[in-house]
């Protein structure tokens, strides 16, 4: 009794610092959301993984947003209003994400909002969006649930089941292979998404799935997955991953010997994948959102601009996405009469055959993007062009 | 069908040894460490993760461009840098962080070793950048030979021979050298270490100098079998290396070596013949088990309190 006396003694002694700096935390929240507004500029919030293991995404996916950004403001904005960008990092945690979105939205005061690369980041970011009636688009978020969540989240990618897709029909149409491994990343919503739709797809065109291992992103040692593997001898391996672990799986498979190519979607797209798999990656297929062999002016001039922008880096499927993201962004606001969340939403819905560089984008009934998806194999720094594959 | 099943069997052993001779290797740093001034130092995957980056900016084509220069001597030198980037930084924490405190008690150095941990990764995501970043290869992987019909790899082969040799050297320093004795008095006895002439600050500055390069040394080891560093490298590794520690008796030498290759055998097993989902999970079941029935680990002794 005594010493829970003296304790309570002791915190009402400190109770003047406490409140002290309470006042002064609150003070200090109320500051922040009274910031002037500039009634000549339309603001509009990003957030992303520019830090953690997973920044290559969200530092590509920014560099196409504000690519498009800078490229509207030159041309004196819109309506004479300029555009500005408010980026925010989640460090490629889902309830960083969501604690960015509510800041973009509740004290920054943006009017729309552009991200994520990863599913995991969007579920759990887009809840607050809808919550506030603000318009979400998430560039590259292929996971179906995402703009499930309700009617002011939009994407500009193709989903899921689509991309398993994709690469089964080319899996068993064109290279004509029969006996399919898969090995999927048990931790990511995208990676088990991916190899569902693959395994059903494949089974239905007569293929064989002959085991379907798991990983966590993160590891690097997947010799014991891949050991079991080879036991069970298959002819193409389906690694729906993401290029950080994708490169060190490359390794390890030609390391145990085996030959069998690897196939994968989007998340591999990244110049560090042939970085880190070197050889071992070379004559794999993934399934991406565009090319950069494009011939149509479209994609030469946003590569050309891209390059310029960004010292000669050659642009990513991210970076086109986040391109276009925002350019159906744009597009949408300068359609609007008055600029609020809510026009801009409705507008964003009627998105009809938007010029992307990532294809013709078309915003359907369910706010997600309707397109075509590109197959490409790995051959070093380049990714040759193989084919198109249409909804 | 029998044969392929032995083969992989096999396959999986040497995958278990080669995994687990990385973790014994950092295990080593925490034990040491634990065994002077029973401190847990989280900092040490920090500074296992550090090495990994000297060693890749010295060896990157910026400077000496060792992936064109492959073989033994290349190796040598990337082990060199890695021990020094490593023991600097490892006796630089503990003059900065850890001696001021060596009379607060265990609990504060405790949370400032988890800070200083902290304040890496993060620092290493300014400086180093967050992208994956790739680790010269410096050792050609090439099958040598045959067991079983399993093909052994050079790698696998380098990170035993270099783990067994700096764990045959550790052993030696400890148990026949002057300084190892005065280090093994100051883990026994601290005071009276004192009393008999040892300068303790000295042996425990001495202590993470070791500790650290043995970090070094698993740095490039990890470098070459998985090439792919980034900042935050070191916490999945460190966490292991430390349950090993544990699992073979924290504060014992052999016990860091023997937990260290049990949890990768176990490890390998386990994701090879059950599902990698509970890589983790058996990890750290193991972990409660043995601690249930052996308190003091595999080949830790029971320390009665010092008064």
């Amino acid at each position: 009794m005594k010493i829970s006396r003296h304790c309570f003694l002791k915190i009402r002694s400190a109770m003047p610092a406490l409140s002290l700096a309470l006042v002064t935390v609150l003070a200090l929240a109320l500051g922040c959301t009274k910031k002037p507004t500039n009634t000549n500029e339309i603001l509009v919030g990003e957030f992303g993984s520019f830090s953690g293991s997973e920044a290559t995404f969200g530092q590509s996916t920014s560099e196409g947003v504000k690519l498009a950004f800078a490229e509207i403001n030159k041309k004196g904005g819109i309506n004479g209003k300029q555009l500005r960008l408010i980026s925010l990092d989640n460090q490629g945690k889902p309830e960083e994400a969501r604690a960015a979105v509510q800041r973009l939205i509740t004290q920054d005061k943006v009017v729309a909002v552009l991200g994520e690369v990863a599913s995991s980041r969007s579920l759990a970011a887009a809840p607050v969006a809808q919550q506030y009636q603000v318009p979400l688009i998430t560039p590259s978020s292929t996971n179906p649930k995402v703009t499930e969540i309700g009617d002011y989240v939009f994407r500009v990618c193709f989903i899921d089941p689509f991309q398993g897709l994709v690469m089964a029909k080319f899996a068993a149409l064109d290279l004509k292979k029969k006996r399919v491994a898969i090995l999927r990343d048990v931790k990511s919503d995208y990676s088990t998404g991916l190899a569902d739709v693959f395994a059903t797809e494949f089974k239905k065109l007569g293929g064989e799935i002959v085991a379907d291992e798991s990983y966590q992103a993160g590891e690097t040692d997947f010799k014991a997955q891949l050991t079991q593997l080879k036991g069970k001898k298959p002819d193409a391996i389906f690694v729906p991953g993401y290029y950080t672990e994708v490169g060190l799986i490359a390794r390890q498979t030609r390391q145990l010997g085996m030959t069998a190519p690897l196939l994968g979607g989007d998340g591999w797209d990244s110049e560090k994948l042939s970085e880190l798999g070197q050889d071992a990656i070379k004559g794999s297929y993934f399934s991406n959102h565009y090319t950069t062999e494009s011939t149509e002016p479209i994609v030469t001039n946003f590569i050309k601009a891209y390059r310029d922008a960004y010292g000669g880096k050659t642009p990513d499927g991210l970076a086109a996405l986040g391109y276009d993201a925002a350019g159906i962004l744009i597009q949408a606001i300068s359609r609007t009469t008055e600029i609020t969340p809510k026009n801009i939403r409705d507008e964003i819905a009627k998105t009809v055959d938007y010029p992307g560089v990532t294809g013709k984008i078309t915003i359907n009934e369910k706010r997600d993007a309707t397109k075509s998806a590109v197959v490409v194999q790995v051959d070093g720094k380049v990714n040759r062009f193989i084919k198109t594959i249409a909804p | 069908m029998d044969q392929s099943h032995s083969q992989e069997f096999i396959q999986h052993v040497i995958n278990g040894v080669s995994l687990g001779s990385i973790y014994a290797l950092i295990a080593l740093g925490y034990t040491m460490v634990y065994g002077i001034l029973q401190l847990i130092n989280f900092a040490h995957s920090e500074v296992y993760m550090v090495g990994a980056f000297a060693a890749y900016y010295v060896g990157s084509n910026k400077y000496l461009a060792l992936t064109e220069h492959q073989g033994v001597g290349a190796l040598i030198v990337l082990l060199i840098v890695a021990i020094a980037a490593c023991s600097i930084l490892g006796v630089t924490i503990e003059r900065l962080a850890y001696r001021p405190l060596r009379k607060a008690p265990k609990l504060n150095i405790l949370i400032t070793a988890i800070g200083v941990s902290l304040l890496l990764q993060y620092s290493g995501q300014i400086v180093f950048g967050s992208d994956p970043k790739l680790f010269p290869e410096v050792i050609k992987d090439v099958s040598l030979f045959k067991i079983g019909g399993v093909e052994v790899h050079s790698l696998d082969v380098t990170i035993l021979v270099v783990g067994t040799i700096v764990m045959l050297g550790l052993h030696f320093l400890v148990q026949h050298t002057k300084i190892g004795i005065a280090m093994r008095a100051v883990s026994s006895n601290e005071m009276v270490a004192r009393l008999m002439g040892i300068n303790v600050n000295r042996i425990i500055s001495f202590t993470f100098i070791l500790g650290s390069s043995l970090a070094g040394v698993a740095s490039v080891l990890v470098g070459l079998k998985y090439p792919k560093i980034d900042p935050l490298m070191g916490m999945l590794f460190g966490i292991k290396a430390f349950v090993a520690a544990v699992l073979g008796g924290i504060g014992s030498l052999p016990g860091a070596m023997l937990g260290g290759v049990l949890l990768g055998l176990c490890e390998e097993m386990v994701v090879g013949y059950i599902s990698s989902t509970y890589r983790d999970a058996l990890a750290f079941g193991i972990l409660i088990v043995i601690l249930l029935f052996r308190p003091a680990g595999l080949l830790g002794s029971v320390q009665r309190e010092k008064v």
